[in-house]
């Protein structure tokens, strides 16, 4: 057993922390989270210079990492800082779909991605389809040379943003059927389709989604007619595995804050540290930030072997992390008192993004029903 | 023991029914169904409906203009306002302020800020809390020095609610700084416009503008806006606190957000199916109402206790901690149940023009409601001050 990062792995988490600790500091964030863009161009540039986007792709695809334990480092720091770039969006969600099922010019967005110059998002979710990743009635009709388009998508992140939206859409089958789904490289300006942004209460920001009709080109398709559900479930697991460590990063934050204020607060004569029931709600985080970490490492070293074994280690470690994520954004605001409360408060925003993160992908309760699912199975 | 209202009691709660299907604006229930603020024009039309019917100040003895109602009586007319979803009255003025003065105030007193209090004149705000000072209260450091007739008070307060559209404020502010904590501390009444007073905004977590800080700079205040003795502050704050915890277990929002909960998990759908068929979500619902049912029962024994003339002692502490810990895991129900959808920044996706809100009916504010009602368990004395106080009582060595 060796539980250690690899050096690059190591040097990776090293100057990303460096970078994110400098240069990522609340009161920047804070202009971030105002901001119309809901995200930093400039931090962007600078994080594709620093390789950490390259980290996320395999060699095969133009970057130097991909595999789970890359993942989970980049998204740990991520999560530490309260990052709200999106490069779960742009990244292994785009980028990563791309990469999948993309033809050799459709590739070549890869390519931009990893540098920087290119913002992708995944119109995948749609108002009635909850967290179930097969429900999708957002239809694509063949039409001589073109596609047409029709449906709605909800929470779409990085929406206004992004260069190319991916959307998927049904070619056949039933409303959740897996087979049947398709997936398009639909530019954000095409005709027909229509964004009504709005910013995400743990930054960054989203958008519905409407396709009335657009019209694409043959070509728009990534891979093979009604063939993507496979790819869509490959990406998506990479996806956890980024939320849990980057939730595992923020839960670290969040305790390390609360255990910090602790020692300094005083009331009734002495910093409240020192009152064991404080004492022993601290320990209890500590426990669970420990299982935490253990079921990304879990989840991640498991993203690239077997998919029921892979999806039963993600459904565990979401479902735990969804537990005591909670557990732990509560209990630091509560530790904390009222200044937790507060927006410009660091706390605010991580608890923030802690509890938020059971809302992409499914939620503590989902993960169970999933997780027993896939143990039934 | 017999668990069901009596014949009175029950056409109380007709009147109370009906009183506000027809009073009632339903912007205004629309309003509070969908976690928008209203603003101090609503705050003020509401109040000045309950007044003109008589029930505004449901805690308050007749002579002073109040209804005269018992406990049980109250608790059916909070219920009734939580169900049609009537907005919560400012308690500030009505049940915090108000009881100190009846009891404590002068004749003089009495005569000029009840009927302000009732008629919507004056805007009270609490100036308790003090930044460093939190639940250990006493160690509050705003200080009035009497020069003449008058105070001058130099100090900051914070977590003060509504202080945006006050005009007037309750103050526990040090007189004697070398008496013991909780001797040297006095309650005056200030006038917001006086010259030296300022006030902060606070933007919470969930972005809503509800708290304030409030600072104090060589402000001159009348002798006689002191209430009671000078350095006898404590004595009324503590009464006052004991007021603020009326209606503490909040069984009323629990059970309107239990159906608002219940009404989430009908429209949404998980797998084809309403959410509230799967037996996961089901099954966390059921749990919560469950408490629910039985607090609601130990809050009636409280009140009815209360009713007969028993003083409530830790039973009012135990309240605030369960009946925080069930509103609060009904928020969180509420987030779960609206999904992807609990994502989008409330402020932007309730009130972003005149469009709709963003995503199904009644999902756009559960996660800022979920983050704003973190509070809960936090002011009124923090639910681990309240754990001390049961513990104190109950293993402090009495028998």
């Amino acid at each position: 057993m060796n539980f250690d990062l690899t050096e690059e792995r190591q040097m990776l988490q090293d100057s990303l922390r460096r970078f994110l600790s400098d240069r990522y500091t609340t009161s920047v964030r804070n202009e971030i989270l105002e901001s119309e863009a809901g995200y930093s161009a400039d931090i962007w540039g600078q994080l594709a210079e620093l390789g950490v986007i390259g980290a996320l792709f395999s060699e095969e695809d133009g970057g130097f990492g991909g595999a789970g334990f890359d993942i989970s480092t980049v998204f740990e720091e991520l999560g530490r800082a309260g990052v709200v770039e999106p490069l779960l969006d742009t990244a292994l969600l785009g980028g990563g779909l791309i990469a999948a099922l993309g033809d050799d010019s459709q590739k070549e967005l890869v390519e931009e991605v990893i540098g920087g110059a290119v913002q992708l998002a995944f119109a995948h979710g749609e108002p009635t389809s909850r967290y179930e990743t097969s429900r999708v009635e957002t239809t694509a009709t063949v039409e001589g040379a073109e596609i047409i388009l029709k449906g709605q998508k909800a929470v779409v992140v990085n929406a206004e943003a992004a260069d190319h939206l991916i959307v998927s859409a049904r070619e056949s089958g039933a409303v959740d059927a897996t087979d049947g789904i398709s997936l398009f490289l639909v530019p954000r300006d095409a005709t027909g389709l229509s964004l009504r942004g709005y910013a995400l209460l743990a930054g960054g920001r989203a958008a519905e989604v409407d396709l009335d009709g657009v019209r694409l080109p043959a070509t728009a398709r990534l891979g093979a007619a009604g063939g993507a559900y496979a790819a869509i479930a490959d990406v998506l697991a990479r996806a956890e595995v980024a939320l849990a460590a980057e939730t595992l990063g923020a839960m670290e934050t969040a305790t390390e804050l609360t255990r910090q204020y602790l020692l300094t607060r005083t009331q009734f004569g002495r910093p409240i540290g020192t009152f064991q029931a404080l004492q022993h709600r601290v320990a209890e985080l500590l426990i669970e930030l420990e299982q935490a970490r253990s079921a990304v490492i879990n989840a991640a070293g498991h993203l690239e072997g077997d998919a029921r074994l892979r999806d039963l280690n993600i459904a565990a470690a979401r479902n735990l992390i969804g537990r005591a994520g909670r557990l732990v954004a509560e209990d630091s605001i509560q530790m904390h008192g009222g200044i937790a409360m507060t927006q410009e408060y660091e706390l605010a925003h991580i608890a923030k993004r802690i509890v938020m993160a059971e809302h992409r992908f499914g939620d503590a309760d989902t993960q169970l029903e999933r997780f027993l699912d896939l143990s039934a199975a | 023991m017999d668990l069901s209202y009596t014949a009175e009691e029950q056409a109380f709660r007709q009147e109370v029914r009906s009183f506000l299907e027809e009073k009632l604006p339903k912007e205004m229930s629309d309003a509070v169904r969908e976690g928008r603020g209203l603003g101090k024009e609503g705050h003020d039309r509401w109040h000045a409906i309950l007044n003109e019917q008589g029930w505004l100040a449901p805690n308050w003895p007749k002579e002073f203009g109040g209804c005269g109602w018992n406990a049980v009586q109250r608790h059916i007319f909070e219920e009734e306002c939580c169900r049609a979803h009537a907005p919560r009255i400012v308690p500030f003025g009505l049940s915090m302020l108000a009881p100190v003065l009846q009891k404590f105030g002068s004749k003089e007193q009495q005569d000029y800020y009840l009927p302000k209090i009732l008629n919507g004149e004056h805007w009270w705000c609490q100036g308790y809390s003090e930044p460093g000072a939190g639940s250990d209260l006493a160690s509050l450091k705003t200080k009035a020095v009497r020069e003449g007739d008058h105070y001058i008070v130099n100090g900051q307060k914070t977590w003060t609610t509504l202080g945006q559209y006050a005009n007037w404020i309750f103050c526990l502010v040090r007189t004697d700084p070398d008496a013991k904590q909780q001797e040297g501390i006095s309650f005056l009444l200030i006038d917001m416009d006086t010259p030296g007073i300022e006030v902060r905004p606070i933007i919470l977590l969930d972005g809503t503008h509800e708290v304030n800080e409030v600072w104090f700079t060589d402000v001159k205040v009348p002798v006689e806006n002191l209430v009671g003795e000078e350095n006898k502050g404590w004595t009324y704050a503590k009464y006052l606190l004991t007021h603020e915890r009326t209606n503490i277990a909040g069984v009323g929002f629990s059970q309107a957000g239990l159906e608002t909960v219940k009404r989430l998990a009908r429209s949404q759908m998980h797998k084809g199916r309403p959410l509230i068929e799967n037996p996961y979500f089901a099954a966390r619902v059921a749990q919560a109402e469950i408490d629910l049912m039985a607090m609601s029962t130990t809050n009636l024994r409280i009140i009815s206790a209360a009713a007969s003339g028993q003083a409530p002692g830790v039973e009012s502490s135990m309240l605030k901690v369960k009946g925080t810990e069930i509103r609060q895991e009904i928020n969180d129900l509420a987030r779960r149940a609206a999904g992807v959808y609990a994502m989008p920044f409330a402020s932007e996706a309730v009130e972003g023009g005149n469009e709709p809100p963003i995503g199904p009916e009644g999902t756009a504010p559960v996660a800022a409601q979920y983050f704003n009602n973190r509070k809960l368990s936090i002011f009124g004395g923090s639910n681990e001050i309240q754990k001390n106080i049961i513990a104190k009582v109950k293993m402090g060595g009495r028998a």
